[in-house]
């Protein structure tokens, strides 16, 4: 009975007509392909993209260089060098990130204790050169007042969760 | 004219394409000379209106056989130099043989005769208003029905022999079973154990 | 000999035949272009895409977009490569998927040579498709391209036997090798219905035969990179892929031709045959290589020794005892059709 019941299957191709059924159902199916540059997928607050610097609401920069970010970050792809600044308190002369480098794990971001360096939501930052992908500070804060808002937004969706 | 020009162009490519087959250095070369010896013999099959003779001679010879010779000669390794060094050594016997060759040929050739009643055998049925692949059916299954069946009881052991030649039972030699493979139910070869917390299976 | 009785008797007759042939050759091209652009559409669909969108509108233009892209690419001609069958064998591909042409009827007597022996010349010129992608795999003188060239040569010849079977099938039921005949003996019922089992046959061994998948062993690209053609570029690329996809259309038109009667419409009654006999033809042949896109887009590659097995240890018993079985039954019937012409 079982050599029969099989012998027939295989003879009127029954598997692979019920494989090309199911192609066929997918065919009508809707599409899920979005019309990427002027349509977007949707993000987590989470998303860890571009890197920015914030600052405070009254523009002071928040990171105080206590280089946690650099000792922690995996790839070796951030260099922080400091000094006192005038009115005495301790701020970065150079905040390099090499984004050739980075590997967007967000340890920078979670050792931050000022949450000063973050990574935001943007990731079309690719470039023609390598070099514009080596970030200093002022990039890096352009891009903090720049996403400030979505950033603060995101972070502020994720705080019940830290 | 047409069929005049069309008859001397493959004529001549078929006889060029003969000479570069024993002439060409290269034997893959040698093959695709041949192949094209067959091709533009299927051309003249055509002009002298014999096209199912003609398709056949390319599907067979062209599309089959031609291939595995391809197939050989491809994959061949030949050392050309190697096989060049003993040609002056060998040039005077095969000179020699192909002399007598020629000069049996000038002989069988030369006392060729047709018989008396050769051209009544030729002409087996008059070709009119039917094509010559019916034609041919109409020969090849009445008159020479026998023959044909030898014919193919003929390659029908040259295959067998062939096969026989080839085989070899290898012991150890792990083969797929389809249909073993689609007939594994798993109640058969699975069991569902229920293992009890530190005792392990 | 006149000036103008040479023109009547050779000039006109070339200048008419030459005009028929770019009259088959123009649409069979832009068929073909757009059928890569049909493929990548069903096929994305299948995958819940969208496949080309963005060049021209629905992304029309696309394949010619990719036209134009191979055209200005370089050619390169491998230093190890025997250059003059190196550069054959694209062109024997392409040519040899276009001469088949000649015998296809698009409608009753629309056809370009009506000749006798029509279905054997189709079988014939299909089988030394094989050269193109064997010349192409050792003229290259590369490993992969050498593998490849192999693997296609014996699947190519293998799956021809089957065909040839199917072909004598259909013949025994028409008595006639002209594809016209053929196509005029399904006026009744088309051959895919009494024929079905070989139907099937012919269709799985057509995409063996075109290197389809799922039998694109040849060109498979996780194993043997692009198969017999990793050493082209550009036009001589080009060629070769518009051959595979020419070869397609005509496989599909074999198919139609040999069992879905051709130009004929399904029923001969009143909305059906009011469409002249090309626009069905078209749309037969449409339908088979939607089946062989769809195919594509549904199974995985075969192992090659599967591949043999099934071409020689499944259909070639298959297709031979059918042809006994049929021509026993037309025997015992005493239905033997008598032959058409002559």
């Amino acid at each position: 009975m079982n050599i029969l019941q099989n012998s027939t299957k295989a003879l009127l191709l029954s598997e692979l007509i019920s494989g090309m059924y199911l192609t066929l159902k997918y065919f009508f199916k809707p599409k899920v392909t979005i019309n990427y540059p002027y349509e977007k997928g949707p993000l987590s607050p989470r998303f860890r993209g571009e890197h920015a610097l914030r600052r405070y609401p009254n523009g002071e920069e928040r990171c105080i260089a206590c280089k946690l970010c650099e000792a922690i970050c995996p790839a070796q792809a951030i260099t922080i060098e400091a000094e006192p600044r005038l009115d005495g308190s301790r701020r970065t002369t150079r905040y390099d990130i090499d984004m050739t480098k980075c590997i967007y794990c967000g340890f920078c971001q979670e050792a931050c204790p000022v949450d000063a360096i973050v990574e935001g939501p943007n990731y079309e930052f690719a470039a023609e050169t390598r070099e514009e992908l080596f970030y200093n500070k002022e990039k890096l804060l352009a891009n903090g007042d720049r996403w400030e808002t979505e950033i603060a937004n995101n972070l502020s969706i994720d705080a019940p969760y830290r | 004219m047409v069929q005049a020009i069309a008859f001397y162009a493959f004529a001549f490519v078929t006889i060029a394409a003969g000479v570069m087959v024993v002439s060409s250095r290269n034997p893959v070369h040698s093959v695709l000379y041949l192949i094209l010896a067959f091709f533009n013999a299927a051309g003249l099959f055509v002009l002298i209106g014999a096209e199912f003779i003609a398709m056949i001679l390319v599907v067979v010879y062209v599309g089959a056989v031609a291939v595995l010779f391809l197939f050989v000669v491809m994959m061949l390794d030949i050392n050309f130099v190697e096989l060049r060094q003993g040609f002056m050594q060998y040039l005077p016997i095969g000179a020699l043989l192909g002399l007598i060759l020629l000069v049996e040929l000038f002989f069988v050739i030369g006392i060729w005769s047709f018989s008396e009643d050769g051209s009544m055998l030729a002409a087996v049925i008059p070709i009119q208003n039917i094509t010559n692949t019916h034609a041919l059916g109409n020969v090849l299954y009445t008159k020479y029905v026998y023959l044909f069946q030898a014919a193919g009881l003929i390659l029908l052991i040259a295959m067998i022999g062939a096969i026989v030649l080839t085989l070899r039972s290898r012991p150890g030699v792990r083969k797929q079973k389809i249909a073993d493979q689609l007939s594994r139910r798993s109640e058969d070869v699975l069991d569902v154990v229920k293992v009890k917390e530190g005792e392990g299976v | 000999m006149e000036f103008s009785e040479f023109l009547d008797t050779y000039l006109l007759p070339t200048a008419i035949i030459v005009a028929q042939i770019f009259a088959i050759i123009v649409p069979l091209l832009v068929a073909v272009a757009y059928l890569t652009y049909f493929e990548r559409k069903v096929i994305a669909s299948m995958q819940l895409r969208k496949g080309p969108n963005v060049v021209g509108p629905f992304g029309l233009l696309q394949p010619l977009a990719d036209g134009a892209k191979l055209f200005i690419k370089e050619t390169i001609l491998p230093s190890g490569a025997n250059k003059i069958l190196f550069a054959m064998a694209p062109m024997l591909t392409f040519i040899l998927s276009l001469i088949a042409w000649a015998v296809i009827p698009f409608d009753a007597g629309m056809v370009l040579a009506d000749i006798n022996v029509g279905i054997l010349y189709l079988f014939a010129i299909s089988s030394l498709g094989v050269y193109g992608v064997i010349m192409a795999g050792w003229a290259s003188n590369s490993k992969y391209a050498f593998l490849g060239a192999l693997r296609s040569a014996a699947q190519m010849v293998s799956y021809e036997v089957s065909i040839g079977f199917v072909i004598i099938t259909v013949l025994l039921c028409v008595g006639s090798l002209n594809l016209s005949a053929i196509v005029e003996a399904q006026k009744t019922v088309w051959f895919a219905i009494p024929l079905l089992p070989m139907f099937v046959i012919f269709f799985v061994s057509a995409l063996a035969e075109t290197n389809r998948a799922p039998f694109d062993l040849p060109e498979g690209e996780s194993e043997l990179v692009a198969g017999y053609f990793v050493e082209y570029s550009s036009m001589t690329f080009a060629l070769f892929f518009l051959g595979e996809y020419a070869n397609m259309i005509l496989m599909s038109g074999m198919t139609a031709v040999l069992f879905l009667g051709g130009w004929l419409p399904p029923i001969d009654i009143a909305p059906f045959n009011w469409i002249p006999g090309p626009i069905w033809f078209f749309i037969k042949i449409s339908l088979v290589l939607f089946c062989f896109l769809w195919v594509r887009a549904t199974f995985p590659r075969y192992r090659y020794d599967q591949l043999m097995r099934l071409g020689w240890k499944v259909f070639l018993p298959l297709s031979l005892a059918w042809v006994v079985i049929t021509a026993g039954v037309l025997v015992a019937f005493d239905i033997v059709p008598t032959p058409l012409s002559g």
